[in-house]
């Protein structure tokens, strides 16, 4: 046997016949190869079964990676509220809010006096990083915080380096190597080393950004409703 | 796998089932009469070891996942009942995580065995290039595998890794999201990486199949890189490598004990016995050692997105390192100057991996910026240059007459 095997159970194609067969009902009847040698009737169904296949792959494929996003019982965590009144000055607590800690610190005059005092021109990542201000506002201490209630920072604890919790109020204070400002206090992540300041922007380390502040409100004076 | 079988079979029976499903033709051309250089060493038994740790790791892991529950509220209580209730679960467990590590040290002596000999050259370059497929899969098999018993370590391995993806600029963030299934590592992360642990490990097997098939169309490299010229140069691979590689298997087996029954948890982190937490990092974040190198290229770079490209740079760039090496003559064994620069490399390899197990500052990150510079170095400057400056020595005529010339030298008296 040839390794046309299957073609000679059908017998030979006869391709002189298919083209016939092809172009026929274009009405001309015999028609000449050297007419319609560029684009055929074939030619476009050919194209046009090849690209439904291909737009049905596509719309087929999109359930299987759709559903890695996160579910609707992930979604439905979204929002959490939280109580502001125990933590004292100089205290700071970490929640946990869609899986991530947040990062609440009720911070001293100094902190804050520190954190204001930095010029802009010392900042590595000079955009506020905030959803409580507007897109793209300057990473100033009122932006990253609500006003009237400066004192208390609210972010998150995930460092925009590779999303370990840098630590704060290190009693050793060991980590508040920046220059100047910093001194004071700030957090420090323990994976790769990166500081941040009193007002939990980024100022030596591979971190990229300032720690988010995350979208959140005061609904009283001293509770308040991330997310 | 090449060309039809010369293999007839002799009863009625076997005559009947080959023309239905040559399956023993196949096996004995491809397992058994397979012509194979007489003078491989022991460096050319890891292939088989390998193999024989992917049965290990995939027999183990189907009768742990029997025990297991990939779950964020009782994977790490199943991983302590699979140690404490099931009947030889520590046995079992142990060795599927010692087995990882084993599984890398037989692939990293693979490697470097096919670097110093050249086997990622002419005609064997598709071979090489799915070698690294394959090791690419590993690595991802392992990382997922890591993050299974859900201990601290576990979650912050997994935690960074996946933040690796958030380096890249505009869809990073959306890409994290998507591997996560929430915003940050949680159950539905766990439990798409049991899922996809429990796949991959078939899917290298796949590609291994394509590994072994790349390997029989060209056939094996041997340590005088010089090709099979006739039949005097290769011997049957059954008996003479089926007990080679068998008795490398035994040996290796040994070294493997000695970890699985003395020294246990010496290649993990005593930090993975504590409950994942969330809310708290662990003080000194380490992969596994077999990534310990990568880890301390991707702390070298100052730069987030820079530390990435690198790291990932480091092994894509053995795909392109066939057409690197410029020197046409494949055995380190031959390439005098090429020798040293093999066990620099080798060295530097080392190092790194020092490098990453320590903290990210001070004198560390110096080496390792200096090391990874060097590391990139070996690939894109050394081994072009190598290849051009050097002076081979000069090559046997035949595997043949290089295995006689050497058993002469032996038996002849010294003069």
């Amino acid at each position: 046997m040839s390794k046309r095997a299957g073609f000679e159970l059908l017998g030979e194609p006869d391709l002189g016949e298919l083209w016939r067969l092809a172009t026929q009902h274009e009405g001309t009847g015999t028609v000449s190869t050297a007419d319609h040698a560029d684009v055929t009737r074939r030619d476009f169904i050919y194209i046009a079964t090849g690209a439904v296949s291909a737009v049905g792959a596509a719309l087929t494929a999109w359930p299987f990676i759709h559903q890695m996003n996160p579910d609707a019982s992930v979604k439905a965590l979204a929002s959490i509220e939280f109580d502001l009144a125990p933590i004292a000055e100089g205290q700071e607590v970490t929640i946990k809010w869609r899986g991530n800690p947040v990062i609440v610190r009720h911070r001293t005059a100094k902190e804050i006096e520190a954190a204001k005092a930095v010029p802009m021109a010392d900042l590595k990542d000079p955009d506020a990083r905030s959803q409580v201000a507007k897109d793209g506002d300057p990473a100033t201490d009122e932006n990253r915080t609500v006003k009237g209630h400066e004192q208390f920072l609210v972010m998150m604890g995930v460092c925009t380096h590779l999303g370990c919790v840098p630590q704060g109020d290190n009693p050793a204070k060991e980590f508040a190597v920046v220059e100047g400002y910093a001194k004071l206090g700030g957090w420090f992540c323990p994976c790769h080393g990166s500081h941040y300041d009193t007002a939990g922007r980024i100022r030596k380390g591979p971190a990229p950004e300032n720690l988010a502040v995350p979208q959140y409100k005061f609904l009283t004076d001293s509770k308040i409703q991330i997310g | 796998m090449s060309g039809p079988s010369a293999y007839t079979p002799k009863s009625a029976f076997g005559k009947w089932f080959h023309e239905r499903l040559p399956v023993y033709a196949f096996v004995k051309d491809t397992a058994l009469d397979f012509p194979t250089p007489k003078n491989l060493n022991y460096w050319w038994t890891f292939g088989g070891i390998l193999s024989f740790m992917l049965v290990v790791q995939i027999i183990t892991g189907v009768v742990l996942a029997m025990h297991y529950t990939p779950h964020t509220s009782m994977a790490f209580d199943s991983v302590e009942h699979i140690m404490r209730d099931v009947n030889y679960g520590w046995l079992l467990r142990y060795m599927h995580a010692n087995g990882a590590s084993m599984f890398f040290i037989a692939v990293y002596i693979h490697m470097f065995r096919g670097m110093y000999y050249g086997s990622y050259k002419a005609p064997r370059e598709v071979l090489w290039m799915l070698g690294v497929v394959i090791y690419l899969i590993m690595m991802a098999t392992a990382f997922m595998g890591y993050v299974l018993p859900w201990g601290q370590m576990s979650f912050w391995g997994a935690k960074v890794i996946t933040n690796l993806f958030s380096a890249i600029p505009f869809v990073g963030d959306a890409i994290t999201t998507w591997l996560w299934g929430a915003y940050s590592v949680d159950n539905p992360t766990l439990n798409r990486f049991f899922s996809l642990h429990y796949l991959l490990p078939f899917v290298l097997a796949g590609v291994i199949i394509l590994h072994i098939w790349a390997l029989h169309v060209p056939g094996n490299g041997n340590p005088t890189g010089v090709s099979v010229k006739s039949g005097q140069d290769t011997v049957p691979f059954h008996p003479y490598y089926t007990m080679k590689d068998g008795f490398a298997i035994v040996v290796f087996l040994l070294f493997f004990a000695f970890w699985l029954f003395f020294q246990p948890n010496y290649l993990g982190h005593a930090i993975n016995y504590e409950p994942a937490n969330p809310l708290v990092t662990p003080a000194h974040i380490v992969p596994e050692w077999y990534y310990l190198p990568f880890y301390a290229i991707l702390r070298a770079i100052p730069s987030k997105l820079g530390g990435v490209i690198a790291m990932f740079g480091s092994i894509l760039i053995l795909f392109v390192l066939p057409w690197l090496d410029t020197s046409r003559v494949r055995s380190g064994t031959y390439r005098p100057m090429f020798k040293w620069f093999f066990w620099i490399f080798a060295l530097v390899c080392v190092a790194l991996g020092y490098l990453g197990s320590k903290p990210a500052d001070g004198v560390y990150v110096f080496w390792a910026r200096i090391l990874t510079a060097y590391y990139f170095a070996h690939f894109i400057i050394i081994l072009p240059l190598l290849g051009l400056l050097e002076s081979p020595k000069p090559l046997p005529s035949s595997i043949s007459d290089d295995v006689l010339s050497k058993s002469k030298s032996k038996l002849a008296p010294a003069e």
